[in-house]
């Protein structure tokens, strides 16, 4: 059991002299008014828990909490809600590998839990070592009806885990916990005899799990990692300071996710990355007139660059990220056509992430976050730039900058007809980009339900632009990627015919994306969009 | 689900200590294990220190005012649950009559409920043909069948045989071991070295006749369990093996 229940105790010596252990005997003495206490046979044994969560924590978000009991070889995973009611449970063998990121063998857990995590890697978050003894609480004809478990948990930090001040291998002892279990069958035992305990000076009932207390005694939170900008900005606040605020929130996630990127746990290091650099860029460009010019300058090329830096490999992942779902849509071709174009895109993706993981690891890079870091501290912390008298507040900004998106999207998407060329739908989806952005980095000034009508159409509306593009680029890289094979004698001709019927799907793709545009455009920047982006300003920020 | 039942019409063949040993060594080896103690003499319920006690009596369990999952108890040992005896098991037949549908397949009916939460059932069966004995061959997926070396007993057991034979449909198999044998009687050792050679359906390996196999009486556990080194825990475990590799 992983969550405290009326039958989960902690001993904390009242006074503050005594150890814990030493309210052990006053326990015993309690439950032996009722019952035999008998040690159980053999020695107090070691257990091995890991908990187990994705670096954004998707389990723990979702309520659950995955737990891998280890035994001499394998163990078991444990899946349960946050209460503690078992949902799944599976026995592994030669699990878990020896490296950061876990793939769950095949079982009920995983048929449970991949929907929740895909693509995102399990990570170990703490693990605890417990020394389990157990006695037996025995009636008058001598049979066990409950089981009192006594626990010394130490609880030792995992690295990477998903964020958190603690170093790896830091170490925490846990107050000695004991639970009564019950017997199936003698229920009214085990609520006996968690009476007597409970009644006993110095122990109380377990207010945190073990997961939880061993979080809490290592310093960490669960579900500290989002990808998402929430920095602490006021209206009120010189405009510069919210976007030093800003773009140092961006910094943060951009650094949070560089180990996994290195280690290549899974995708979304990587696509997070890119998300803070392309929010960051945009951040430049379009608040950038708040910061020192040659600062906003420098940083937003060297922004670029990183962005760029992190394209070929994101590319190469969507195609593999996406090469099941591209294989079920053949007609005419059969999935193993396209395993050489599979093959290709793993050796390629190999080829551009040692790349990426150099640049990373190089000076330019290091240069970029540290000192752009510097910079942001100084104008955080120094409040207003320059000597102006009255500066220009969050508040402001946000209704200036916003306002202009948002009038540049309407006219825009007003000038596209069904003649204009697909640059001008590129053209747009990057403004609606931008808008999009300036939403969300202003969003603890907004209305939160005015807020959410209008980002709600408007990602209705970065859909469809998403879709005509990505089908676009996609076809256009499968065609490189043809030429790149053929150049490299690696595409037999089946392949070759398989990844036309990919390419002409994705233009069918595109195609509907196109038809649908109007249709989407009109009810973002119609009359009652315009009402809705005119109250969601009206007043405010 | 794999169902297994200790049977005999006659009774104090050794029927309840192999059920509970072999019910002991079937947990041990991992598997989710329930043992049903059928004999309103509750002698298998007293062997696990478990009153012979249901709720409701055997009346609310083959009319299904209670469920068998309501009347389990834990055992001291992990993987190991029991359904106590009841004395009012005693009326079993009369119940099990007057149940309705088909009373021969009542407790095969109220087992099947039960499936996902155990690997093993064994059924510790009271002695006679009866009405409840009927119900656990059609229950039952393995009969394992207690023997005492001598030749009436070697008489009944083909009686059983003949009668499961004569099942319309599904039978279950015969599995017969002879217990209580005692190495110093002749015809012991004559009967058990023939009968195994005979017939393929009589297991290997005796139960000899020990005195520490009566001592569970007063030890109140399975003799693989307090004395799991001796001769009489060695051959319930050769027993076993043999009836977890057939089956």
């Amino acid at each position: 059991m992983t969550t405290p229940g009326l039958r989960d105790f902690v001993l904390e010596a009242p006074s503050g002299n005594e150890s814990p252990e030493d309210l052990l005997p006053a326990a015993l003495a309690a439950l032996s008014q009722a019952f035999t206490v008998t040690p159980e046979v053999g020695a107090p044994r070691a257990r091995r828990r890991t908990w187990l969560d994705t670096f954004d924590w998707r389990l723990y978000r979702a309520g659950l909490m995955l737990e891998f009991d280890q035994a001499r070889r394998g163990g078991r995973l444990l899946l349960s809600k946050a209460d503690g009611t078992p949902q799944a449970e599976q026995t592994v063998t030669g699990w878990p590998p020896r490296r950061p990121a876990l793939d769950l063998p095949p079982g009920p857990v995983r048929d449970r839990i991949m929907v929740l995590i895909s693509p995102r890697a399990l990570l170990p978050i703490v693990r605890t070592v417990s020394t389990v003894s157990v006695a037996r609480l025995l009636n008058a004809d001598g049979k066990t009806v409950a089981r009192l478990v006594a626990d010394h948990v130490a609880v030792t930090a995992v690295a990477p885990g998903p964020a958190g001040p603690t170093a790896a291998g830091a170490t925490a002892e846990l107050p000695l916990r004991l639970a009564i279990t019950e017997v199936r069958g003698y229920p009214g035992q085990a609520r006996r005899a968690s009476a007597l305990l409970a009644g006993v000076p110095g122990v109380s009932h377990a207010s945190q799990s073990v997961f939880t207390a061993a979080l809490t005694a290592l310093g960490r939170h669960p579900a500290c990692y989002t990808s998402g900008v929430d920095a602490e900005i006021t209206a009120s606040m010189p405009a510069s300071v919210a976007v030093a605020r800003l773009l140092l929130r961006l910094l943060d996630t951009l650094e949070q996710n560089v180990g996994g990127v290195l280690r290549d746990i899974d995708t979304e290091f990587l696509h997070d990355l890119r998300v803070a650099v392309r929010r960051t860029r945009s951040a430049i460009k379009l608040l950038g007139g708040v910061l020192p010019a040659d600062l906003a300058r420098h940083y937003g090329a060297e922004f670029k660059w990183l962005g760029d830096l992190t394209t070929p490999t994101r590319d190469l992942d969507v195609h593999l990220l996406g090469f099941g779902q591209m294989t079920a849509q053949l007609v005419a071709a059969s999935p193993a056509d396209l395993e050489p174009f599979r093959a290709f895109l793993v050796r390629r993706r190999a080829r551009e992430f040692r790349r990426l993981a150099a640049a990373l690891r190089g000076p330019r890079f290091r240069a970029i976050t540290d000192d752009w870091r510097k910079a942001l501290l100084e104008i955080r912390d120094a409040g207003v730039p320059g000597k102006r008298r009255r500066p220009p507040t969050a508040a402001g900004l946000a209704l200036s900058t916003t306002g202009r998106a948002f009038r540049r999207i309407v006219a825009h998407g007003a000038a596209i007809t069904a003649d204009s060329p697909p640059e001008s739908l590129h053209d747009l989806r990057k403004r609606a980009k931008e808008l999009r952005y300036l939403l969300e980095f202003f969003a603890p000034l907004h209305d939160p339900v005015a807020y959410r009508k209008v980002v709600g159409e408007l990602k209705s509306l970065q859909d469809c632009l998403g879709d005509f593009q990505d089908s676009q680029v996609q076809r256009e890289e499968i065609h490189a990627l043809a030429d790149a094979m053929l150049a490299e004698r690696a595409a037999p001709a089946a392949t070759l015919l398989a990844m036309g019927e990919i390419a002409a799907k994705l233009t069918l793709s595109q195609a509907e994306a196109r038809a649908d545009f109007a249709r989407r455009f009109a009810r973002f920047a119609g009359p009652a969009g315009q009402e809705r982006f005119r109250v969601l300003l009206k007043d405010r920020p | 689900m794999k169902i297994f039942a200790t049977y005999n019409i006659k009774g104090g063949v050794g029927k309840t200590t192999a059920a509970v040993n072999l019910a002991y060594l079937s947990a041990a080896d991992g598997y989710r294990t329930l043992l049903w103690d059928l004999d309103p003499q509750g002698a298998a319920s007293f062997l696990f220190r478990i009153k012979p006690r249901v709720k409701g009596g055997g009346k609310a369990l083959i009319r299904g005012t209670k469920t068998l999952d309501d009347a389990i108890k834990g055992t001291d040992f992990d993987h190991l649950d029991l359904i106590p005896a009841d004395f009012t098991y005693r009326n079993m037949d009369l119940l099990l009559g007057g149940s309705g549908g088909k009373p021969t397949r009542k407790l095969a009916q109220l087992l099947r409920p039960l499936a996902a939460e155990y690997d093993h059932v064994l059924l510790d069966c009271p002695p006679s043909i009866s009405l409840v004995s009927e119900n656990v061959m059609h229950a039952a997926d393995v009969l394992l069948v207690p023997v005492i070396p001598t030749t009436l007993s070697v008489r009944t057991l083909d009686q059983l045989t003949d009668f499961v034979a004569g099942f319309n449909g599904r039978r279950p198999e015969v599995l017969a071991f002879f217990s209580m044998v005692d190495r110093r009687k002749k015809l012991h050792q004559e009967i058990t070295r023939d009968l195994s050679a005979e017939r393929p359906w009589v297991a290997a390996t005796p139960i000899p006749s020990l005195s520490l196999i009566e001592r569970m009486s007063v030890e109140r556990a399975p003799v693989t369990a307090f004395a799991s080194s001796s001769a009489a825990a060695r051959a319930y475990r050769a027993l076993w093996s043999e009836i977890s590799k057939d089956f």
